[in-house]
């Protein structure tokens, strides 16, 4: 008999499990959108290029159509439609909404599921390729707009709204205290 | 996309049981290359092996004082670990240098090693490539070739290995572990990847079934004073058009020791052998280091487009060791 080429999974996403029979080509991108009903993640290049498919998994960004559906199971999924609490908006969708960070809107589901995990990111001291002094005892890097453009640099915006992307970003910074994304990245022990 | 089955393996010797058992499967790492492969026909996979839950995820220091880097550490914890920075941290700016936040959170230490070439004729199954299709010819040499070798190539095939990581491991010393179905073994970076020769579609060392299962840096404390620099037609998330991993230590005005691996100029990361003994015990000036370069680029064979890389390399050594030079004299 031939090796199974479908399996059926359970996704945790949001906090809510789903059981579905997926083919093992599926991505976890489409299967968020064409089997989970959750277009709030959308499908920009599909090669990994563009970021507009950006969600957190296990708290960690990463792009939904380059990660198998399949080898999602038994992790933690956050899209954007889990980013909100409940009518309250996360104080960086506040922010691009504020500061106008986006135009059509179709990358921002990503750009702000990244955001999430930039301040993750920085919060836990991780350099960049923007840090002048990537010594762990410089600690952090002040969030300049190099530091930001730099760990949004994987998130396009076609219609060219970086500038205020990265104000959205620096005021979301500002006004978030803490672990934006839920507190699941880590600094890696000594 | 061919269809294929998938088995996450939970242990080394399970995966490469399942692997020894089926020539038709391939490893599944961060899958940020290899699931792009597949959707383009170009990797053709009947089963997956996920190898991404394997206990192989922590960094170690080694006893003589190096550094174990297990397969499935992923880019972001690579670059963000403290040692990393503290003792390598051209290799932590390597890895910054390469992709973007998502990518690299996804990523493996072992599947960097093993990306492709973003060559773009790689990537097209509608046209010959040695690499891709052996013996169908290089449609790179009389084609495209702006961000091809300059090192090391062949007639066969001018493609060049596009990780940053693997440039700063070659500046390292780098050994390569992996485990068969037969046993373990190492391999040092150096020999990793096989000449291109006419045998362009064979790349590394490794027996068929390996699976990698760390990077281990030896003991180096020249690599605590040591820098990556990128050149790419954009300032973030573009692949290098040249780049250089360096590595200085002078005392009493002459280099002590040095390192120093080229990355976008060869089908491997390229150490530069050459550069490196011209520049033993002499002077740290601006004057040596372009000589050391030029040495190391005599070999160079440039094609009609890329010819650039030539001056590109030299300035970016003489630029990267005269920082270094005035960094560890200071």
């Amino acid at each position: 008999m031939a090796p199974a080429t479908a399996s059926a999974i359970t996704l945790t996403i949001n906090g809510e499990h789903h059981t579905l029979t997926v083919d093992h080509r599926t991505s976890l991108l489409d299967a968020l959108r064409e089997r989970l009903d959750l277009t709030g993640t959308k499908k920009g290049c599909d090669q990994g290029q563009c970021g507009a498919c950006t969600v957190l998994v296990d708290g960690r960004r990463i792009v939904s159509c380059l990660q198998l559906a399949v080898a999602a199971e038994g992790r933690a999924v956050t899209t954007i439609e889990g980013v909100a609490d409940g009518e309250g908006l996360h104080p960086v969708q506040q922010a691009f909404l504020d500061l106008d960070g986006f135009q059509c809107g179709y990358c921002t589901p990503g750009q702000i599921c990244s955001a999430l995990a930039v301040l993750d990111e920085h919060a836990a001291g991780w350099p960049s390729a923007a840090t002048d002094d990537i010594r762990p005892e410089a600690g952090p890097p002040e969030l300049t707009p190099e530091e930001i453009g730099e760990r949004m640099s994987g998130n396009l915006c076609r219609c060219g709204a970086y500038v205020s992307i990265v104000q959205a970003v620096a005021r979301a910074a500002e006004n978030t205290t803490g672990s934006a994304a839920g507190g699941t990245t880590k600094e890696p022990a000594a | 996309m061919r269809e294929f089955s998938y088995q996450r393996a939970t242990d080394v010797d399970g995966a490469v049981a399942l692997l020894d058992a089926d020539p038709d499967a391939r490893y599944l790492g961060g899958g940020t290359n290899l699931v792009d492969l597949m959707r383009t026909g170009v990797e053709r996979p009947g089963r997956l092996v996920d190898v991404r839950e394997l206990p192989l995820d922590s960094i170690e220091s080694t006893d003589d004082g190096g550094l174990r880097i297990g397969a499935t550490v992923t880019n972001s914890e690579l670059a963000a670990h403290p040692q990393v920075r503290r003792r390598y941290p051209a290799l932590a700016q390597a890895v910054l240098a390469g992709a973007s936040g998502q990518l690299r959170n996804m990523a493996t230490v072992g599947g960097n090693l093993l990306q492709r070439t973003r060559c773009a004729y790689f990537t097209d199954t509608s046209l010959p490539c040695n690499k891709r299709a052996p013996g169908t010819g290089c449609s790179a040499a009389t084609g495209e070739h702006r961000n091809h070798a300059i090192l090391g190539a062949s007639a066969h095939c001018v493609a060049v290995h596009p990780s940053d990581m693997g440039v700063a491991l070659a500046a390292f010393d780098a050994v390569v572990s992996y485990e068969t179905a037969e046993g373990s073994g190492q391999v040092a970076l150096a020999d990793f990847y096989l000449p291109v020769g006419d045998t362009p579609h064979r790349e590394t060392a490794l027996p068929p079934g390996a699976l990698i299962t760390a990077v281990t840096l030896p003991p180096a404390p020249v690599a605590a004073h040591s820098r990556y620099r990128k050149v790419r037609e954009r300032a973030s998330y573009a692949f290098a058009i040249g780049s250089a991993a360096a590595a200085l230590e002078v005392a009493d005005g002459v280099v002590r020791e040095v390192r120093l691996a080229f990355g976008a100029v060869a089908s491997r990361p390229w150490r530069a052998g050459t550069a490196e003994r011209v520049l033993s015990g002499r002077p740290p000036v601006a004057s040596v280091f372009a000589e050391a370069a030029d040495a190391e680029l005599a070999a160079a064979q440039v094609l009609e487009q890329n010819a650039y890389k030539v001056p590109l390399i030299r300035n970016l050594v003489v630029a990267l060791l005269t920082e270094l030079a005035e960094e560890t004299t200071r």
